[in-house]
C-alpha cells in the first residue's frame, strides 16, 4: 500500500521541510518513504509544490504525485479549486484557515467523502514561535487529520532537523496544533446548503 | 515488510535513517574517510559539500576541504591530492562539470583515481537549473569510469564502491557517480550506512604508485611524442576492461559484505519479454514500480536499467537483451544532427549492428530539463515499445515537446 502526500505552500513557509518531516517520520515508523520538492526559482512567497510517498514497498516511483491521498495546504491563499487536482475521492485535506470547515469544502469544491482538517496555522505559529512559519503546525494538524506517521516520531524527525531551542519550539507548536485541529468529513447536506 | 535490513553477518538489524542523495553520497565520503574535498558550490550538488564540510567541523571526519575559486580549479586540486596520494572527492553538476571538461581528461590520463559525484543537471544556455544528463553525456568520451545509481542507497553503496575499483593498481582510473539532480539530490528516502572499520576494510586505502614525492620525483602528464602517446592512450582502452570486471566483482563483494548488490545493469521480466525499456537513475525507478501495473495489464514488457555506462558492459547487455525484437531506449540528452540523436540510443544501435543482430532501437528523449515525466509517460513508453514491434519509428521520438 502506498500513501501519497502532495504539499502547496508559499517558498519561506517551510512546506519542503514539512514534506521530509514527513518522509522521516514514516523511516522512524519502519515504513518505505520518499520525499522530494518541486522547486522553481527559488523565492520567498511563490506558491511551492512537494511530495510525500510512504509504501510497505521499497520501490517508490519518483514522478511528480497527481492523485494524492492527502493534500496539504499551507497557506490561505492558496485555498483555490486548482490545487485540489487529483485528490483521491476518500482523500484528505489539512489547510491553514480560519474559516469552518463547511466553508472551506465550498471555496475548495470538494466532494462528499472527503475528510478535512483546519487549523490557524499562522495564528498558532505567531504565538508560540513569534514568526509565520506554519510547516510544523501544518505537521500537527496532519498527523491528527490522517494519523499517516506517528506523532513520537513527526516530532523526532523535527528534532533532528533543529537540535536545541528552536526544535523545542516547534515540537510544542506540533502538539498544540495536533490538539486544535479540527477534523471532519465533508457530507453532501454541506454542499447543498 | 519493514525497513529494518538483516545484515550479511547475522550480528543484527541495521536501521536506516532518512537521508537525501546528496547527504547520502556526502556520508559515503565520510565512511570511507576522504582525505581531500575540494568544494565549488553549484545546485543541485551543494549540499554534498556542505554536508561534508559538517561533517568536518562536528570532527567526523579529519580532511583537507579545500575551498577553490571554479569547478575548474576543484578537479585540479583533486588530482593534485590523489597524485600526492591523498583519498580524494569532489562533487559537481551541469556547468560545473562542463567546466572541468578539460581537466577530466587530466584526471583519466594521468591515471589519477579521483572519485567525483555528479547530481546531473541541464546546460547553459537558456539556463535550467533542473535535472537532465546533457552534463553527464558530454563528458562520456573522457575516460572516467561512470556509473548512474537510482537510489540514495545505491548512491551511497557506489562511492564505496568508486574508490575501491578506481584505486586498484590494476585499474587507476577517475570514477563518477551519476544521479538525477532535484528527483534524487534532493529526495529524501531512507539509508542504511555502514561502520568506517567495515567500509576501509572493504575499501582500503592503498599507497598510489607514483606518488608525487619530493624524495622521489617523478612527473605526470609530461609532453609525449608521436612516438608513445598512442600507447598511453590505448593502455586507457584496455583499462577499461579491467575496469569493467573489477567493478564486477567488486559489486559481488560488496553484496558479500554488506547484504546489497546491484550488478553492472538490472533487468526486469526480460525472459519473456515482446519488448524491453532501457532507462538510467530517478526514471527506472518509476518504470520498475510500473511494470508490474503493465504485467497486469497483459502488456509482456521488461525493462532493463542500465548501471554501469563506461565501460559498458557489453556481454551482460547482450545476454538480457537477446531474444527480444525491440528495445525503446530512454535518453534525457540530445545528440544535436546525429543520425540518431538520443546518444544511448546511438551507442546500442551501433552495438547490435556490429554484432549483426537486427533487434529493433527506438530512439526516445524525454526529460530534457526536468520536463515533467508522470506515471502515465512512464506507461506511455512501454505501450510505445509495444506498438514499436510492428512499425518502429526511424526517428528519434522527442517525448512530451511542444512543436
Amino acid at each position: 500500500m502506498m500513501i501519497e502526500i502532495r504539499w502547496h505552500g508559499r517558498g519561506g513557509q517551510g512546506a519542503v521541510t514539512a514534506s521530509e518531516a514527513v518522509s522521516a517520520a514514516a523511516i522512524l515508523d519502519g515504513k518505505y518513504a520518499l520525499a522530494f520538492p518541486e522547486f522553481g526559482a527559488e523565492r520567498r512567497g511563490a506558491p511551492v509544490r512537494a511530495y510525500t510517498r510512504i509504501s510497505d514497498n521499497p520501490v517508490i516511483p519518483r514522478t511528480p504525485v497527481t492523485t494524492p491521498d492527502i493534500l496539504v495546504i499551507l497557506d490561505p491563499s492558496l485555498l483555490h479549486p486548482e490545487y485540489t487536482y487529483g485528490l483521491k475521492p476518500n482523500g484528505t485535506v489539512v489547510v491553514n484557515a480560519k474559516l469552518p470547515p463547511e466553508k472551506i469544502a465550498k471555496i475548495l469544491k470538494l466532494k462528499p467523502g472527503v475528510k478535512i482538517g483546519v487549523i490557524d496555522a499562522t495564528g498558532l505559529a505567531m504565538e508560540v514561535l513569534k514568526r509565520p512559519i506554519v510547516n510544523t503546525a501544518m505537521l500537527g494538524a496532519l498527523v491528527k487529520a490522517t494519523g499517516v506517521v506517528s506523532l513520537e516520531n513527526t516530532e523526532k524527525a523535527i528534532l533532528n532537523k533543529f537540535p536545541g531551542k528552536i526544535g523545542e519550539l516547534n515540537v510544542e507548536l506540533i502538539r498544540r496544533a495536533y490538539k486544535e485541529t479540527v477534523v471532519s468529513e465533508i457530507k453532501e447536506e454541506v454542499l447543498a446548503q | 515488510m519493514t525497513l529494518a535490513v538483516e545484515e550479511a553477518s547475522g550480528k543484527g538489524l541495521k536501521r536506516p535513517r532518512p537521508m537525501s542523495t546528496n547527504s547520502a553520497i556526502a556520508t559515503a565520503a565520510r565512511d570511507l574517510d576522504v582525505d581531500v574535498v575540494s568544494a565549488y558550490p553549484i545546485t543541485p550538488q551543494t549540499t554534498v559539500v556542505e554536508k561534508i564540510a559538517e561533517y568536518i567541523a562536528n570532527g567526523e571526519l579529519d580532511a583537507e576541504m579545500i575551498h577553490v575559486e571554479s569547478e575548474h580549479s576543484a578537479l585540479s586540486a583533486a588530482i593534485g591530492a590523489a597524485a600526492a596520494g591523498a583519498r580524494s572527492f569532489t562533487a559537481t553538476a551541469s556547468q560545473g562539470l562542463a567546466l572541468m571538461h578539460e581537466i577530466l581528461h587530466i584526471a583519466s590520463g594521468g591515471r589519477v583515481p579521483v572519485v567525483m559525484s555528479v547530481a546531473t543537471r541541464a546546460l547553459s544556455a537558456p539556463i535550467s537549473i533542473w535535472n537532465d544528463h546533457s552534463d553527464v553525456m558530454n563528458a562520456r568520451d573522457s575516460g572516467w569510469i561512470i556509473a548512474f545509481v537510482s537510489s540514495a542507497q545505491e548512491a551511497y553503496d557506489t562511492v564505496i564502491q568508486a574508490f575501491k575499483v578506481a584505486e586498484d593498481p590494476e585499474v587507476l582510473l577517475p570514477f563518477m557517480v551519476a544521479y538525477d539532480g532535484y528527483l534524487m539530490s534532493h529526495t529524501m528516502e531512507p539509508v542504511v550506512t555502514e561502520d568506517r572499520e567495515t567500509v576501509l576494510s572493504y575499501a582500503p586505502k592503498r599507497d598510489y604508485p607514483y606518488k608525487l614525492d619530493p624524495k622521489k620525483p617523478v612527473t605526470i602528464g609530461t609532453i609525449t611524442d608521436p612516438n608513445w602517446y598512442y600507447e598511453f592512450k590505448y593502455q586507457q582502452v584496455e583499462t577499461m576492461k579491467v575496469a569493467l570486471e573489477k567493478f564486477r566483482r567488486a559489486d559481488e563483494e560488496f553484496g558479500k559484505v554488506f547484504g546489497r548488490n546491484y550488478g553492472l545493469l538490472e533487468c526486469i521480466h526480460c525472459e519473456d519479454a515482446d519488448a524491453i525499456v532501457v532507462a538510467t537513475t530517478s526514471y527506472a525507478t518509476t518504470l520498475k514500480y510500473l511494470i508490474n501495473t503493465a504485467r497486469e495489464k497483459g502488456m509482456k514488457v521488461g525493462l532493463l536499467r542500465l548501471r554501469l555506462y563506461r565501460p559498458f558492459p557489453v556481454e551482460d547487455f547482450l545476454k538480457a537483451t537477446s531474444g527480444v525484437d525491440t528495445l525503446l531506449v530512454i535518453d534525457r540528452a540530445i545528440s544535436y544532427g546525429a543520425p540518431v540523436q538520443g546518444p544511448l540510443a546511438t551507442e546500442i544501435n551501433s552495438l547490435f549492428h556490429s554484432r549483426g543482430i537486427d533487434t529493433k532501437v527506438v530512439s526516445v528523449v524525454a526529460g530534457i530539463g526536468q520536463r515533467a515525466f508522470k506515471d502515465d509517460d512512464a506507461m506511455n513508453m512501454f505501450k510505445l515499445a509495444l506498438e514499436s514491434r510492428k512499425a518502429a519509428p526511424e526517428e528519434t521520438i522527442f517525448y512530451g515537446v511542444r512543436k
